[in-house]
C-alpha cells in the first residue's frame, strides 16, 4: 500500500505541472505563484508526501485539475458503477466456472467437456475488447436486444447508485458483464478442472471409494472441496484483476466507472485522479487479499488449528 | 477348510498400453477361508495390488477385469453393477492403503468421515453412529478416543492415523479385509503395533484378511498361509511354515534365501540374479524361466499350471508328474 502510494504521489507531484493545468493562459505569475502556495506545492517534498498520505487516509485525495472538484468525489461517483460490473462478472466467472470445471473433470470423455475446452480456448486467446466488440455486433446490432453502451437507468440510493433495479439497468449490465467475466470463467475453469482431476487421483480419493461411499458424496462432498481449497487463493487474486480489467471493457461499452475516469484523466494529464485510482485498486487487493486469507482459513483446518496437538 | 469366504478363480486384469495388452494379472486363483489371513509376496510390479483391486472392483481404468470370477460368500461380485459393488465395498469387503498420511481427508474431522461411512452402509442414526465410531477407535487403540474423534487427521501421527484407517475399513463389519503393505510407510517401531491392532481386530470379529506385504517377518507372524507372485501370476500357496521352511518353487527358495531374519542354517544372503520380466514382454512357458537355476528345456516352452498337492500349490514344471522333493 505504502509502495503504490509513493509511486501515486511522485506522479502526482512530476508529472506535467498542475498550476500550468488549472489556469488559463492569461493567468499572471503572481496569481500563479498564489496558486501554488495554496496547493502546497512549495514545501519540501516529504513533507508534500506525509501530507499526502495522510489526507488520503481520510478519504481526501485531492482535487481533480480538469473537473475543480474533489477526486473523491468524482471516485465515488464512478465507484458504483465500477462494482457492480466486477461483481457481477465474478458471478457469472464464478458460477459457469466452477461447475464448468467440475464437469469437464469428471466427464473427461464427453462431447459437451471437448466443448467447454474448446470454447475456453477461444475465451482465453481473444482479447477483450474483441470479444466486447463481438458482443455488441451480435446482440447490439444485428439483433437489437441489448444496449451496447452506458448504464441504462441507475436508481440513486443516496451515496450509491444502482443499475440492479431497473430493467434497462440490468439489460446493460450483460453484455459487459459477460465480457468482463469470459477471461476469467475460462481461466478458473481451467483451473478447477486441473485441480479436481489431481484430487480425484489422490489415496483418500480412492480410500473413500473403497469405503463405498456413493459417487455424489465422493466426488462433491470430498473431491470438490478439496479441489476448492487452492482455487480460492487465485479466485480471489483474479477477482482483483477483474477490477483492474474492467478499463477496457468500459471503454468499449462506454461504462461511466472508474477505469473510465481513469483513461479520461490520462489524456487530460489530471494527476490526482489517476493517483487516487491505483490508490483504490491498491487498496481493494489488500482488502480481497485479506477476505481470501480470511476464506482459507475457514475451509482449511489445518492452518486453523495451527499445528495442533498431535 | 469349511466352504471359502473368498474364491477368486482365473482372475485376469489386462490394461491396454500402446506396445499392446499387459497383463497385470494372469489366471491368479486362490482362496481365503473365514477368519484365515493370508499373506501375499512377491517383488515390485508382481500383481499383488492390482488383485487387490480388482477384488474390490476399483481398477482404474483403462484396466479391467478380462476373465475369471470372484466370490465372497458364494456370492459373485466381479460382474456387479457399480451401484451394486459400491455396496459391497465398505460393507462386505473393506481396504487399508500403504499411506497413512494421504488415506484421510484432510479436510474432515476422523469423527465426520467414520460417521458418514457407518451412515452409508447401517441402518443408524447420527448418535448411534457416533458411539459406534468412538468404540471402534477405542478398539483400535487411540487414548480418550471420545474427545480425540473430533480432531483432523494431521492432529494424529503416523501410526495413530494407520490405526484409524483400520477403523474405518472395518467400521461395516466386512467379512474380508485387504491391507495393502499396511506398514510400509510406517516407523519400524510402530509397524508390529499395526500389524497385531489388525491381527486382533480381525480375529476377534471373524474377518478374513489378505495381507499384501514385502515383509516375510510380518508374514511370519501373522498370515496363516502365504501365496507367493510373481509376474501377474501365482507361483505357490501354502501354510506359512511349509512355504517358510520348505519352499518348493524355485523363486520362493530365492525369495526366502534373501529374508536375513528367517534363515537359521546359513548364514549367507542370496540373491536372485536378474530382475522380473517386463509384463508386456513375459517369456512362453514359466515367467521364472530366465532366471531360475534348476530350468530344463521343457520351462522355456510350456507354462506350468498352479497344482494343487495335499492343500499345497505350486506352479512349477518340476513337480508336474506329482513327485516331490
Ligand atoms: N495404469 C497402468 N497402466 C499400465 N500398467 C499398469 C498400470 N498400473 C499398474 N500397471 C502394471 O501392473 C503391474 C502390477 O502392479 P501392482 O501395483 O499390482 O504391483 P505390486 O505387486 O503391488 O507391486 P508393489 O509391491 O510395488 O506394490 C505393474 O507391473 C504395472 O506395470
Ligand atoms: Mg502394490
Amino acid at each position: 500500500m505504502l509502495v503504490v502510494s509513493l509511486i501515486a504521489f511522485v506522479m502526482f507531484r512530476f508529472i506535467g505541472d498542475p498550476v500550468d493545468q488549472m489556469v488559463g493562459l492569461e493567468t499572471t505569475l503572481e496569481e500563479r505563484a498564489k496558486l501554488r502556495e495554496q496547493l502546497g506545492l512549495n514545501e519540501p517534498l516529504p513533507i508534500q508526501f506525509w501530507h499526502f498520505v495522510s489526507k488520503a487516509a481520510q478519504g481526501n485525495l485531492g482535487i481533480s485539475y480538469q473537473f475543480k472538484q474533489p477526486v473523491a468525489k468524482l471516485i465515488g461517483e464512478r465507484l458504483p458503477a465500477t462494482l457492480e460490473l466486477s461483481f457481477v462478472s465474478a458471478l457469472i466467472a464464478l458460477l459457469a466456472g466452477i461447475p464448468m470445471g467440475v464437469y469437464t473433470a469428471l466427464r473427461r470423455e464427453s462431447i459437451l467437456s471437448k466443448l467447454f475446452l474448446t470454447i475456453s480456448l477461444i475465451g482465453i486467446s481473444l482479447p477483450t475488447f474483441l470479444i466486447g466488440i463481438l458482443l455488441i455486433f451480435i446482440f447490439a446490432v444485428i439483433l437489437q436486444w441489448l444496449p451496447s453502451f452506458g448504464r441504462g437507468q441507475v436508481v440513486d440510493l443516496g451515496w450509491w447508485s444502482t443499475g440492479f433495479l431497473t430493467v434497462s439497468g440490468l439489460k446493460a449490465l450483460i453484455l459487459p458483464s459477460i465480457t468482463l467475466g469470459l477471461f476469467q470463467m475460462t481461466l478458473i475453469m481451467r483451473l478447477v478442472r486441473s485441480e479436481m482431476l489431481e484430487v480425484l487421483r489422490t489415496d483418500y480419493i480412492k480410500f473413500a471409494r473403497a469405503r463405498g461411499l456413493k459417487n455424489r458424496v465422493v466426488n462433491f462432498g470430498h473431491a470438490l472441496k478439496n479441489t476448492l481449497v487452492p482455487v480460492i487463493t487465485i479466485t480471489g487474486l483474479q477477482l482483483g484483476s477483474i477490477i483492474a480489467f474492467a478499463i477496457i471493457t468500459e471503454t468499449v461499452f462506454q461504462w461511466p466507472g472508474m477505469g473510465l475516469l481513469f483513461l479520461q484523466a490520462v489524456q487530460d494529464v489530471d494527476i490526482p485522479i489517476m493517483s487516487a485510482y491505483l490508490l483504490m485498486i491498491a487498496f481493494l487487493f489488500v482488502a480481497i487479499n485479506l477476505i481470501v486469507d480470511m476464506l482459507y482459513v475457514v475451509v482449511d483446518p489445518r492452518i486453523r488449528i495451527g499445528g495442533g496437538e498431535a | 477348510m469349511s466352504e471359502a469366504l473368498l474364491s477368486v478363480r482365473d482372475l485376469v486384469v489386462e490394461f491396454p498400453t500402446r506396445k499392446g495388452i499387459l497383463t497385470a494379472v494372469d489366471r491368479v486363483s486362490f482362496e481365503i477361508a473365514r477368519g484365515e489371513v493370508l499373506g501375499v509376496v512377491g517383488e515390485s510390479g508382481a500383481g499383488k495390488s492390482m488383485t487387490g483391486s480388482a477384488i474390490i472392483g476399483l481398477i482404474e481404468p483403462p484396466g479391467h477385469i478380462a476373465g475369471g470370477s470372484v466370490h465372497i460368500a458364494g456370492q459373485r461380485v466381479d460382474n456387479l453393477s457399480q451401484e451394486a459393488m459400491r455396496r459391497v465395498r465398505g460393507k462386505r469387503i473393506g481396504m487399508v492403503f500403504q499411506d497413512p498420511l494421504t488415506s484421510l481427508n484432510p479436510l474432515y474431522t476422523v469423527a465426520e468421515q467414520l460417521i458418514e461411512t457407518i451412515r452409508t452402509h447401517m441402518d443408524m442414526n447420527e448418535r448411534q453412529a457416533r458411539e459406534r465410531a468412538v468404540a471402534l477407535l477405542d478398539e483400535v487403540g487411540i487414548p480418550a478416543a471420545s474427545r480425540r474423534i473430533d480432531d483432523y487427521p494431521h492432529q494424529f501421527s503416523g501410526g495413530m492415523r494407520q490405526r484409524v484407517v483400520i477403523a474405518l475399513a472395518l467400521c461395516a463389519e466386512p467379512e474380508l479385509v485387504i491391507a495393502d503393505e499396511p506398514t510400509t510407510a510406517l516407523d519400524v517401531s510402530v509397524q508390529s503395533q499395526i500389524i497385531d491392532v489388525l491381527k486382533n481386530m480381525c480375529a476377534e470379529h471373524g474377518t478374513s484378511v489378505m495381507l499384501i506385504t514385502h515383509d516375510m517377518g510380518v508374514i511370519a507372524e501373522a498370515a496363516d498361509r502365504v501365496a507367493v507372485m510373481y509376474a501377474g501370476r501365482v507361483a505357490e500357496i501354502g501354510h506359512v511354515r511349509d512355504v517358510v521352511q520348505n519352499a518348493w518353487h524355485p523363486y520362493t527358495k530365492g525369495l526366502m534365501g534373501s529374508i536375513p531374519t528367517l534363515m537359521q542354517e546359513s548364514d549367507r544372503l542370496t540373491q536372485i540374479p536378474g530382475s522380473m520380466p517386463r509384463l508386456t514382454d513375459i517369456p512362453p512357458g514359466c515367467a521364472f524361466s530366465t532366471r531360475c537355476p534348476e530350468a530344463f528345456a521343457g520351462c522355456f516352452v510350456d507354462q506350468p499350471e498352479c497344482r494343487n498337492h495335499d492343500g499345497r500349490e505350486v506352479a512349477c514344471l518340476l513337480y508336474e508328474k506329482g513327485d516331490q522333493p
